[in-house]
């Protein structure tokens, strides 16, 4: 069960009028490495991988959920105001006629999330090197966000989130060090 | 009073981004409000029925875009 605190984890800031931007966030809230595939990938994973990186996953599923929290808030603060002019000169036109200004879990380029994105395959290093490669690709796509973002604020976000991907990223490394179980032991076989 | 759109004032944060939107508006259109369409209501003639869209002037429902200014309430 879920106990929920009505905060950001981080604060979420835009300091510029700037829908377009909107429309490049929305690839890590619905895209393949985005934040809604990272926490439910983690959060369906946790059942079957060993009970010494359970709570692991099960702790960044969780941040994975706030981070989702982020991004939303920084796409509704973008659009929120938007006229239906100033959505098609903003090239999300397209999102618009589908979708109003609410949000939805689709890619930059508009794709609709798909659980074929994620995987569990039950054996517990394949799933954490896919975490691995999840949380990495997540950092990089961070980074291409923040490459093109001239917003100080959101990018101050961004930049938070990258981070947390570097974090996230390090721990499992350390779950599969920790699965690995045998190394500076002096066995002798 | 029945009214086709209502109106709401959502949140406006101190520091948004972008000039607000203070008022948003959705769509209550008259056979919301009905459930099953009784028999024997009053008709438009067909003249007017053409340019209203229906034939019943209690399922009329124009849609201006309130937003713009448009009267909505027909």
């Amino acid at each position: 069960m879920f106990y929920y605190e009505k905060k950001l984890q981080y604060p979420v800031r835009v300091s510029t009028c700037n829908p377009m931007l909107a429309k490049f966030l929305i690839e890590q809230y619905g895209g393949a490495d985005g934040e809604l595939a990272a926490a439910l990938r983690y959060m369906n994973q946790r059942y079957t991988i060993p009970d010494k990186v359970i709570g692991l996953l099960n702790d960044i599923a969780m941040e994975e959920f706030s981070h989702l929290e982020m991004i939303a808030t920084m796409i509704y603060k973008l659009t929120k105001d938007a006229t239906p002019e100033q959505m098609v000169a903003a090239g999300i036109g397209d999102h618009y006629v589908n979708h109003d200004k609410a949000l939805f879990y689709h890619n930059a380029a508009g794709v609709p999330w798909t659980a074929s994105y994620i995987q569990a395959k039950g054996d517990p290093i394949a799933d954490l090197y896919e975490d691995i490669a999840a949380e990495e690709k997540a950092r990089a796509t961070y980074q291409w966000l923040i490459d093109i973002s001239d917003d100080p604020d959101i990018n101050d976000g961004l930049r938070f989130l990258r981070e947390r991907e570097v974090v996230h990223s390090m721990r499992f490394r350390e779950a599969v060090e920790i699965l690995k179980d045998e190394q500076n032991q002096k066995k002798f076989f | 009073m029945f009214t086709q759109f209502k109106y709401w004032k959502p949140f406006v944060g101190p520091f948004d981004p972008c000039k607000p939107i203070r008022v948003k508006s959705y769509s209550t259109p008259p056979q919301l409000y009905m459930n099953f369409q009784p028999p024997g209501l009053p008709q438009f003639t067909p003249q007017e029925a053409l340019m209203a869209g229906t034939l019943w002037p209690q399922l009329y429902s124009p849609y201006p875009d309130p937003q713009k200014g448009g009267n909505p309430h027909g």
